[in-house]
């Protein structure tokens, strides 16, 4: 995680001790990412030892030890900052493995599971954007943050939707009433119980 | 047999909406076009109820009837069969006449087809409807230029369309559904050529006029647009395919720190 380097970056503007760099770090992510105090101090352990930052001064009267960026501590920002992030490319999530392993088994209609997918993702949009709604006053990182997850769900939404397009392209259909169809797949592991009980030797 | 998905559309009982106080009401609303071997069933057997305070979005694919939805909602289209009806008042049926001054008076329309008049400016354009409801001339200009800035406008509002940029225009066709006192809003793509932060201050605008107490109903391709919405309903070949209720606890974004 790139905790340290967002500790540089906010140490970049002066020397700062513990406390103070965790309510910065609160302040400039929208408190997305939990960080605890002890994290901060360990970090900042880590960064003096490393020689990107250096004990400023002595501790004050609570005993607080402020830290500044050193040289090289500044060349490691500004190379984190230039380097853009490798992203992991989204394809190995749940959604596809199931969308995929039900239109090469049949098991149920891949569409059924594409329709039944849109219609979760949809209600987390709407709670997302209900948020949205809600954050007119709210701290631009906040606001940000919620704009990255309402264009992640918008694009499973839209993922889904292209499934579908391609499937009918392709041919494939869905049965005319899904909920019919998921209740009679819903029954079908039943016999398949029943016989296994049968196949043990009774009491 | 009870339906349970026709149920959820039907239901005025969603935790949003501050009364059960129906403004549109279609029951079985069926819509046939063409005949012969072009014969499409645009809407098949479609009930929905959109309260006061209730803003319910439509979507699906390009030919899912979404729009021949909004346009019998409108009276714009009669249905083939069933009933609609608009503050208590049957459309089907009615004269034209009746339906056009119905449509001033209770209903908003944004639709893609902006019909904005050349010769007149902005506020003008926006305060036509009214004054053809009979609303003084004054006070009509009045609305208008509020509805005007409430769309962030109101230094363009002696504009003619031709002096606008094709978002500009957009928002005056907006600002004309959404001026004076509607009951129902009647939205087809209305953010269709406008940039993210213009869209979002767009749907931020429609809400705020369904929180104090308009029914809206917005057709959108756009899964972003559709989430400002109580109710998502999905259309597919002229059913209703699907609906996606408004959590009354949001997500868990505990993880966030929230």
């Amino acid at each position: 995680m790139a905790v340290k380097d967002a500790l540089l970056a906010l140490l970049a503007g002066g020397p700062c001790h513990g406390y103070q760099l965790k309510a910065d770090f609160d302040a400039a992510t929208g408190a997305a990412w939990p960080l605890n105090i002890g994290q901060v101090y360990s970090t900042l352990q880590r960064l003096e030892r490393d020689g990107l930052v250096a004990a400023d001064g002595d501790p004050d009267s609570d005993g607080r030890q402020a830290y500044r960026i050193t040289a090289d501590g500044r060349e490691a920002l500004h190379a984190w900052m230039a380097e853009p992030v490798a992203q992991p490319l989204a394809t190995r999530d749940e959604v596809s493995m199931k969308v995929l392993v039900a239109l090469a088994t049949s098991v149920v209609p891949a569409l059924e599971v594409v329709a039944a997918q849109r219609l979760a993702a949809m209600r987390t949009l709407q709670s997302l954007t209900a948020l949205k709604s809600d954050s007119a006053g709210e701290a631009l990182a906040w606001r940000l943050n919620l704009d990255r997850m309402v264009m992640l769900a918008e694009a499973e939404i839209r993922w889904l939707d292209l499934v579908e397009d391609r499937l009918e392209a392709d041919g494939q259909t869905r049965t005319d009433n899904r909920r019919t169809a998921t209740i009679d797949q819903a029954k079908k592991p039943a016999p398949r119980a029943d016989r296994s009980v049968q196949k043990e030797p009774s009491p | 047999m009870t339906d349970p998905i026709a149920d959820l559309v039907a239901t005025s009982e969603t935790s949003h909406r501050p009364s059960t106080d129906i403004v549109l009401s279609m029951r079985r609303i069926s819509l046939t076009l063409g005949a012969g071997a072009r014969r499409v069933d645009a809407l098949i057997d479609i009930d929905l109820d959109v309260a006061a305070g209730e803003l319910v979005a439509v979507t699906g694919r390009s030919g899912s009837g979404k729009s021949s939805l909004l346009n019998v909602a409108g009276g714009l289209s009669a249905p083939t069969g069933g009933s609609v009806t608009v503050d208590g008042v049957g459309l089907v049926g009615m004269s034209q006449r009746a339906l056009a001054a119905m449509r001033r008076r209770s209903v908003g329309v944004v639709f893609q087809d902006l019909n904005l008049l050349p010769t007149l400016t902005a506020a003008e354009n926006v305060a036509l409807p009214l004054e053809l409801d009979g609303v003084r001339l004054r006070e009509a200009r009045r609305q208008a230029v509020a509805a005007l800035e409430a769309v962030e406008l109101g230094s363009m509002i002696d504009s003619h369309p031709d002096e606008l940029s094709g978002g500009e225009r957009q928002r005056v066709a907006i600002a004309r559904g959404l001026a004076g006192p509607r009951r129902l809003l009647l939205a087809d793509e209305p953010t269709g050529s406008l940039d993210e932060v213009t869209s979002e201050g767009v749907m931020r605008l429609l809400r705020e006029r369904c929180d104090t107490g308009s029914a809206v109903l917005l057709v959108t391709h756009d899964p972003s647009q559709a989430a400002w919405a109580d109710r998502v309903i999905r259309l597919r070949d002229g059913r209703i395919d699907g609906v996606s209720i408004r959590a009354d606890v949001p997500v868990d974004l505990s993880e966030l720190g929230r």
